[in-house]
């Protein structure tokens, strides 16, 4: 490739990723309503939005490794050994995700049983508040 | 035994052309230097990739959690209710010095000193420039809202609800389930453009007010009568947000900036030794700038991912 076809592609990049950027933002602001307003109120749109959003994402990653950083004209060997390990990372978001998810599960189910908890005992002092005057009060010698 | 003696032919025909066991060839065909950048990086990938799934995780552990868009809604000169514009400039001045550093890496190419040096210089420029507007980012959380590693003022309605006045009366403040608030510290007030709340002076001693609880680092929770849901009619108190999202705020954004301030004086460094014409005279010519061409690529790359995380979703 000559001088002048390299000089042009990176500004064809520059273009390219400020272009995807500002498509981002607008995404972004469109998810949560602030351009439409009703829009911010739609559950799925959001989830679509987010899709969107990291699919960009990936994308202006992959145009940087490739063409800024010139992984195209490297060995396959040597994007392989780089790009590969990153696939783990799949597994680490799966995980950690569900992880995180079972722990708000979790306290939830936490908080609850303590509501619980404290409406058995509200309760138990009631019945007790009832039968005082008839409760002959043992000491305890244990 | 013929096997052994042709395995020792091999390895002395390698010898003899100074082959593979010698180190005469490159692996990859790339040199060790660039090869071991890619390396680095990668390990440096997983690095930050933790961090990123460290807040995906606690996110998704949270009932609640603040709105991007209404934590970071300032800029500087005053702009309010600006939601992400001063972080897209941010992200500008990234892409920008990614692309200036890919002009000195070409210019490198062609052993032209004085281009390098220039494009080398305006990549300095983005950076600290980029360096500039989160060190503002930084002091309007910490020294205006007041956000810091286990504070976080920035918490989310879980019902709809009316805010209480100062004497304990109804308002005609209302908001929704899932409204974002910020809690000020008692006395400052929420700033004149916000159009809320009267300024008059109040009492802010710690402890219990009819319309607000001081606490003891002197911010001021609101009071508010819930309207919807199982807690109707019931006085409920601003609760603060998430805990962890300050940490993982500071600590990944700093992270980042701090990849961003070694570039930055790496990168100056490169420069002022290609301007002295050290790379002219070495058999590898400018590869240092394209090694430190990479590991700018990647602070940018990595910012894609931060801005994705913390700004976007």
């Amino acid at each position: 490739m000559s001088y002048e076809e390299s000089k042009k592609l990176v500004y064809k990049g520059l273009v390219l990723l400020a272009v995807v950027t500002l498509i981002e933002v607008f995404f972004s602001l469109l998810g949560k309503g602030h351009v439409i307003e009703s829009l911010g109120d739609i559950t799925w749109l959001g989830y679509l939005i987010g899709l969107i959003l990291i699919a960009l994402s990936l994308y202006k990653a992959y145009y940087i490794i490739y063409e800024f950083m010139h992984m195209r004209y490297e060995v396959k060997g040597l994007a392989l050994s780089v790009l590969l390990p990153t696939v783990l990372l799949i597994w680490a978001i799966i995980a950690f995700f569900q992880e995180g998810t079972s722990w708000k599960n979790r306290r939830q189910q936490i908080e609850e049983k303590d509501k619980q908890e404290l409406k058995e005992d509200k309760a138990k002092e009631e019945l007790e508040g009832l039968r005082n005057e008839e409760t002959i009060e043992f000491e305890y010698r244990g | 035994m013929a096997t052994t003696d042709s395995v020792t032919e091999t390895q002395e025909t390698q010898e003899q052309q100074g082959g593979s066991w010698k180190g005469g060839e490159a692996p990859f065909k790339a040199s060790y230097g660039k090869l071991m950048m890619w390396y680095f990086l990668l390990s440096d990938a997983f690095t930050f990739a933790g961090f990123l799934i460290a807040y995906g995780a606690l996110r998704f552990s949270s009932p609640t959690w603040p709105v991007p868009d209404f934590v970071f809604s300032t800029a500087p000169f005053g702009v309010h209710d600006a939601p992400l514009i001063f972080v897209t400039i941010m992200s500008f001045l990234l892409i920008i010095s990614s692309v200036t550093m890919v002009r000195a890496v070409q210019e490198g190419h062609r052993e032209n000193k004085n281009g390098v040096v220039f494009w080398m210089l305006l990549t300095i420029v983005g950076g600290a420039g980029f360096l500039g507007c989160q060190a503002w980012e930084w002091t309007n959380l910490i020294a205006t809202e007041h956000m810091t590693v286990n504070t976080n003022p920035f918490g989310t309605h879980t019902q709809a609800g009316v805010y209480l006045d100062a004497e304990g009366n109804e308002t005609e403040e209302t908001f929704e389930m899932g409204d974002s608030y910020l809690i000020h510290k008692a006395g400052e007030g929420h700033g004149a453009d916000h159009g809320e709340g009267d300024h008059e002076e109040h009492d802010y001693s710690v402890g219990e007010h009819p319309g607000y609880v001081v606490n003891e680092q002197g911010f001021l929770q609101r009071k508010f009568l819930v309207t919807d849901g199982p807690d109707e009619g019931e006085v409920m108190v601003q609760q603060f947000g998430p805990k962890a999202f300050g940490a993982l705020f500071f600590f990944i954004t700093g992270f980042h900036g701090f990849h961003v301030l070694s570039g930055v004086v790496f990168l100056f460094i490169i420069m002022i030794n290609a301007a002295s014409g050290l790379y002219m005279a070495r058999k590898n010519g400018h590869e240092m700038v394209e090694k430190i061409g990479l590991y700018w690529h990647f602070v940018d790359l990595v910012w894609v991912f931060v801005f994705l995380v913390f700004y976007l979703l």
